[in-house]
């Protein structure tokens, strides 16, 4: 049996504290959204979809919490952007970004990864320790950390901060924004949970003990393809 | 057999038995820190309520109050102000606590508490000689909404000279109450000071309904929705935080914006 150590544990730090802050953001950021729950996809006069249907929010115990949700909101809202920031610094000193951030051939290889994960394609592309799909996913959710503080910045202190409000055009737009982010966040988990069933327990395993085993058949075949 | 660099420049291979043991030390240790975390989450829920809000997150809110005052708000940041033609017409009513249904504006007076036993009484004609200011701004309630309107009135600060209020001006919060005192706010006094916080007597160029205050409310665009107190009858100056009927709620005191 081949092992090998993958994940530092710097980074599995940062991802199991980011799960519950993250959660925690969402519920409250829920709690606040509640109180002018506006937002629809609608053609025409037709509503395709209400965000969000008063049986959801029945059945989260959400309404009137506004207060309760302000105060846990810009409570772990630091506690987020901590562990952003440092996650962000770790990865770029000790160069773990680089088997992150997608290079010039992540974008092609992301569509043969696709085409692999939905049975089309038979091999998947040579990949160090993410493929080219998650280095895209990876590094988005980055941005997508990045775009959630600017447009929360935006949407607290729209007065002090006004120049953050105008970047997003202004602010009801940084709401919007703020808001699509967080379903962002709930398409990303759904679409990694499912990932990660489906990959199976010895990679689950390597976000907790660090330690990955490598079959030497997954070796070859990749090398092969190189 | 070539290996990817990850594999073989950045780590080490590892034994069978020793991949059994770290494995099994990282579970443990992950265990324990989701009871760890589980505990704190009920830690936190089960902590008392300072003013409607757990206590660490009350002091969570006022730490954050203090960075904002500190390091964050500028007199000189101004919201946004808008052309006349983009100020609503039907503007929202959100809130009648501590409003009488009718006002007398010829027996309502405004007490200015300059220190205790010492209250000036102002009638609507007083205020309304002071030099006038338009605030057009788009007004925004903590519930997440916001609506362009047009108001007119007194800044404070104005107001505030024009009556000698300098050892008030030196404060640390000025306070307000409803006529019937069943509605009250405070407001820190560099927001209150701040050009675009005025004594309003006017909406959209007409005397201020009454449901929207009449006959002096504060329209105050460096804050929420729920400091701009309607139907304004006193007003004081205090370095203790006056009381607040949202902060009382589990909301946060400083609500600026």
């Amino acid at each position: 049996m081949n092992v090998i150590s993958k994940h530092p544990l710097a980074i599995r730090w940062f991802h199991w504290i980011n799960f519950p802050v993250l959660g925690i953001m969402i519920w409250s950021g829920l709690l606040i959204y509640w109180a002018n729950g506006v937002y629809k996809i609608a053609v025409g006069d037709t509503t395709i979809i209400k965000f969000f249907p008063d049986g959801f929010y029945k059945a989260l115990k959400v309404p009137f919490h506004l207060a309760k949700g302000m105060s846990f909101h810009f409570a772990f809202a630091w506690l987020f952007v901590v562990n952003g920031i440092v996650y962000v610094a770790y990865t770029i000193f000790s160069g773990e970004w680089r088997y992150l951030v997608p290079n010039r051939r992540s974008f092609k290889e992301a569509w043969q990864v696709l085409l692999h994960d939905l049975h089309i394609r038979k091999y998947q592309p040579p990949q160090l320790k993410y493929n080219a799909a998650q280095r895209i996913a990876y590094t988005l959710i980055i941005l997508m950390g990045i775009g959630s503080v600017w447009t929360g910045l935006a949407i607290y202190k729209p007065v002090q901060f006004s120049w953050m409000a105008w970047m997003c055009g202004g602010y009801e737009a940084a709401r919007v924004e703020h808001f699509i982010l967080t379903i962002g966040y709930v398409v990303f988990f759904l679409i990694h949970i499912v990932q990660v069933i489906i990959t199976g327990w010895n990679n689950f395993q390597a976000m907790i003990s660090g330690l990955e085993v490598i079959k030497p058949a997954k070796q070859i075949r990749s090398n092969e393809e190189a | 057999m070539k290996r990817p660099d990850f594999f073989s420049n950045r780590t080490k291979e590892i034994r069978t038995s020793s991949f059994r043991k770290r494995a099994v030390f990282s579970f443990v240790s992950f265990a324990v820190l989701l009871l760890a975390a589980i505990f704190f989450w009920k830690w936190l829920n089960h902590q008392p309520t300072e003013q409607g809000a757990l206590k660490p997150l009350r002091k969570t809110l006022e730490a954050n109050e203090k960075i904002l005052k500190n390091a964050v708000f500028d007199t000189n940041h101004l919201a946004k102000e808008f052309p006349e033609k983009d100020a609503v017409k039907n503007v929202r009513v959100n809130g009648l606590i501590g409003m009488e249904k009718t006002i007398d504006a010829s027996t309502w007076r405004l007490n200015v508490v300059r220190s205790t036993g010492d209250t000036l009484k102002l009638s609507l004609d007083d205020i309304k000689k002071l030099p006038r200011k338009d605030v057009i701004f788009d007004f925004k309630c903590i519930e997440g909404w916001s609506q362009v309107t047009h108001w007119a009135g007194v800044p404070l600060k104005t107001f505030m000279q024009y009556y000698h209020l300098d050892a008030q001006e030196k404060l640390a919060y000025v306070g307000l109450q409803t006529v019937d005192k069943k509605y009250y706010v405070g407001v820190d006094m560099p927001s209150a000071l701040q050009s675009q916080t005025i004594l309003c007597y006017e909406m959209n160029n007409k005397s201020l309904p009454m449901n929207q205050g009449f006959p002096l409310r504060l329209i105050i665009p460096v804050k929420y929705g729920i400091k701009h107190l309607k139907q304004i009858g006193t007003i004081y100056f205090s370095d203790q935080k006056p009381p607040d009927y949202w902060a009382e709620r589990g909301y946060d005191y400083y609500a600026g914006l």
